[in-house]
């Protein structure tokens, strides 16, 4: 006992004569293991996609939901009044309107296939319609091929189907039809009648609906005449704010006739995107921390009692020779000993309730052995700081005053 | 005897603060935690019109083909709502004692004074407030008469009155909605089934400001608001009579069927209008129909009613109760175990073994309710955390429904609490009452 390692046979001897409660402490230390690292490992993905770009310029960008009172005759050249009266103002970049952009909450999708017939594979997509100035307007980022002209955009009224013949795509998309980000001409298929070639590919544009999947947008050439649409506005870095207090203004000095809603920075429209995943990825934080507090009081109680319980045994040992830290050290060795049990269990049932969960459930990705080793180090870290102070108060006990009472 | 036993625990639970405080909150942590979220999951699976929920009944039919022979991707699903032509089908038919076709609408208000403002609303037959009892407060439902005669009617929610109307009884005037005016028959009181079983397109969400004939709404074409979903062959829809003649589905259609020969009765409609769908070459497939009533149709995995987070967040939190009762459990048995004297000295002066029992588990229960007091408090800070994350305010509105303790949530927590301290204090309990009295006399 007198070199630096802790004899293991005594040690061994002393958890099988009292053994319930250390199994009941491995038991406990192994599953929350499993749960902490689970729930780490869904927030963990919780905050990638909260993190996600949208690929548009959301710093700049403003949107606001216009209604007309009673739908125009003259619906159109009402809409392109709007846009060019907003166009024109001090400090706006560009603006247009849609149905749908990304992350509003709501989507306009459609179902698409890469080639003509009945029975091909179809993905649905999300849709936003754009005129010539949806690129500046959204700030988006084209890789490849071009923007739409002014001559390709369709005005559709609400209760009409219109396909533009051509559409710009997400190179995760174009990836995931055509198997190629280099999707530039290919061409696929609202219905055998309808064809749409790509025309350009934009690096990202988040869908407008949060869902495991993010990248399943395509752009079409196309003025929606619907009585409510969204207005989207980029303004000049800094401009915003203005921007923002004056565009009611100029719109009713067009019109009276029409109500104006949900006037917000993007920012807002972010916030209120991940309002779920936010509150679900605290909730699992809570539980994390909690399980690790009440696991480690426990480890505290559990150990306080065994020293209490062990007095006598404690102290005879320091009469026959033991110092301090050797009883210092016994202490801690059989916590490391219980919860290193404990976490290999716990491992095991980590990873297969990670697979179970995957099998349950949409959009979860494998948890790596590294990542659930990880949290098993820091729970055993941990315990071992628990068991300190115990442990100190043991290494405390004297000979004399422990052996008195026998 | 009770009262002794209870007296003992009292003392026996003062005399190690420590370990007793570590107990209780090793419990009401875990019972405060599952109950944040399992009082959320009732509330979302809970069941909105108990009376009847085995009356109503929704139908469903694949008039996509997506059952049979189209490749089903993740982007499919069997339609959960109807198109145009199968609704006036199911509405002609008359099959049920009472049914209605409805959808949802979004019309600007522009009241007599005061700024114009957008409402909800919903466009849908007179049996819709019967068969749903909704509560009015003034007024009464429109008839049958103005159902088919097409009327420019309307019932309006409270809220909507009194922003319309303020201080005026309503019945009678006229309001505009989306440029047209309706008059008013009836005001309904704030009623708010959750989840919102009839229009589960927004599950948990206000229920609408007013009320039209749907009649009335298809003869002025006015679009529906919600979800407006097209897929399956046939002809693209052009224009409104392209729009109401379409596959595409966007409308919802209840039935109330009070007994099962009714039941039996409108299952063989749903069939045979189907099968008459492929016989007329409508259908390419053999027709697939469902009928689920309103607790299947919010099970329904189709309709997503709960989110997929708050069922990982309840495993999760199930979880943690089971640590926190497993760390209870040692907890006990360390608590016990310091006792082993006294209880030999009271099994020498005559107590059985069931008395010790009884006493032990007296102990752990007060632990237990001790615990599932302290829960419901921390249940209650649980939920005002998801109201405050949520952006919701106050607990009268529909989302604030979901994140609020009511008498049932507190009663279930607090039974949990002391039936889990039993279960787990049962094996401690067990091993703290074996003593032997000799053996631990002798060892004074």
């Amino acid at each position: 006992m007198s070199n630096g390692i802790v004899n293991l046979p005594p040690l061994l001897r002393t958890l099988r004569r009292n053994r319930t409660g250390p199994i009941l402490i491995g038991i406990q230390i192994a599953l929350t293991l499993v749960i902490v690292c689970n729930c780490m490992f869904i927030i963990q993905q919780y905050l990638r996609h909260m993190n996600s770009p949208t690929g548009i310029d959301e710093a700049n960008i403003f949107t606001l939901t216009n209604a007309w009172l009673v739908t125009p005759n003259d619906l159109e050249a009402r809409i392109k009044g709007d846009l060019a009266a907003i166009r024109a103002m001090p400090g706006v970049l560009d603006a247009v309107a849609t149905l749908s952009y990304p992350l509003a909450g709501y989507e306009a999708s459609i179902s698409i296939s890469p080639a003509p017939g009945p029975r091909q594979p179809h993905a649905g997509v999300h849709l936003y319609d754009v005129d010539e100035h949806g690129l500046a307007a959204y700030g988006l980022k084209l890789v490849a091929g071009r923007w739409f002209t002014s001559t390709e955009v369709l005005s559709v009224p609400f209760d009409e189907r219109r396909f533009p013949a051509e559409t710009v795509v997400t190179a995760a998309l174009a990836t995931r039809l055509f198997r190629t980000a280099n999707a530039l001409g290919q061409v696929f298929y609202f219905d055998p009648d309808h064809p749409c070639r790509i025309v350009g590919i934009v690096e990202r544009a988040h869908n407008a609906v949060v869902s495991y999947r993010d990248e399943d947008s395509i752009f079409l050439p196309v003025l929606p005449l619907n009585n409510a649409l969204n207005y989207i506005v980029r303004s000049w870095p800094g401009q915003q704010a203005s921007v923002l207090q004056s565009v009611g203004r100029t719109l009713y000095s067009l019109s009276r006739q029409r109500v104006i809603q949900n006037m917000r920075p993007y920012s807002t429209t972010r916030h209120r995107a991940y309002t779920e995943d936010r509150a679900n990825a605290v909730m699992l934080g809570v539980v994390c921390v909690l399980m690790l507090s009440v696991t480690a009081f426990g480890v505290i109680g559990l150990t306080a009692y065994w020293v209490t319980q062990r007095r006598q045994h404690i102290g005879m040992r320091r009469a026959l020779g033991a110092r301090r830290v050797d009883i210092f050290k016994q202490f801690q060795a059989e916590n490391l000993l219980i919860a290193s049990a404990g976490s290999l269990a716990g491992i095991v049932a980590g990873l297969a309730c990670n697979l179970w969960l995957l099998s349950k459930l949409d959009g979860l990705q494998r948890m790596s052995p590294a990542y659930i080793f990880m949290v098993a180090i820091i729970v055993i870290v941990l315990c071992q700081f628990a068991v300190l102070g115990p442990s100190f108060r043991a290494a405390a006990i004297s000979p004399a005053q422990a052996i008195r009472n026998l | 005897m009770l009262g002794y036993y209870l007296e003992l625990a009292i003392r026996s639970l003062r005399r190690n603060v420590v370990l007793t405080t570590l107990m209780v909150a090793a419990v009401g942590v875990g019972i405060g935690t599952s109950m944040t979220v399992m009082t959320t999951l009732m509330a979302m699976s809970g069941n909105p019109i108990p009376g009847k929920s085995k009356q109503l009944f929704v139908p469903q039919i694949d008039n996509w083909g997506v059952k049979s022979h189209r490749s089903v991707s993740d982007a499919e699903f069997v339609p959960t709502q109807l198109s145009y032509r199968d609704v006036t089908a199911f509405m002609s038919a008359h099959v049920g004692v009472r049914q209605a076709a409805m959808y949802s609408l979004g019309l600007n208000v522009n009241p007599a004074v005061g700024t114009p403002f957008p409402a909800i609303g919903r466009a849908t037959y007179r049996d819709f407030f019967g068969m749903f009892e909704v509560p009015f407060l003034s007024g009464t439902v429109w008839g049958q008469a103005e159902d088919n005669r097409r009327e420019k009617v309307v019932v309006l929610s409270s809220r909507l009155a009194d922003r319309a109307f303020p201080q005026v009884d309503p019945i009678g005037l006229t309001i505009s909605l989306g440029g047209r005016d309706y008059r008013v028959v009836g005001v309904i009181r704030p009623w708010t089934p959750t989840p919102r079983y009839y229009d589960l397109s927004v599950a948990f969400g206000e229920t609408e400001d007013f009320y039209l004939p749907f009649t009335t709404a298809i003869d002025e074409q006015i679009e529906s608001n919600g979800p407006f979903i097209c897929a399956g062959e046939g002809e693209v829809a052009q224009g409104w009579p392209g729009r109401v003649n379409s596959e595409c589905v966007w409308l919802q259609f209840w039935v109330e069927l009070p007994t099962l020969a009714y039941v039996r009765n409108f299952r063989s409609f749903l069939q045979g209008y189907a099968a008459n769908q492929q016989q007329s070459g409508r259908f390419h497939w053999p027709p697939w129909v469902q009928l689920q009533d309103v607790t299947d149709w919010i099970a329904s995995k189709d309709n997503h009613v709960v989110p997929q987070g708050i069922r990982i967040n309840a495993l999760m939190t199930v979880g943690f109760l089971v640590v926190c009762l497993v760390n209870a459990i040692a907890l006990m048995l360390a608590k016990f175990a310091t006792r082993r004297v006294e209880f030999a000295i009271r099994r020498a002066m005559g107590a059985t073994r069931v008395d010790l029992l009884l006493q032990c588990l007296t102990e752990s229960l007060i632990v237990g309710l001790i615990g599932g007091v302290l829960g419901l408090g921390l249940t209650a800070a649980g939920l005002g955390g998801l109201r405050a994350l949520h952006g919701v305010i106050g607990t009268q509105s529909a989302m604030g429904h979901l994140y609020s303790q009511n008498i049932e949530a507190v009663l279930v927590t607090l039974v949990v609490a002391v039936i889990a301290t039993g279960c787990s204090a049962l094996y401690p309990s067990l091993r703290a009452s074996r003593v032997q009295s000799g053996l631990q006399i002798r060892a004074l």
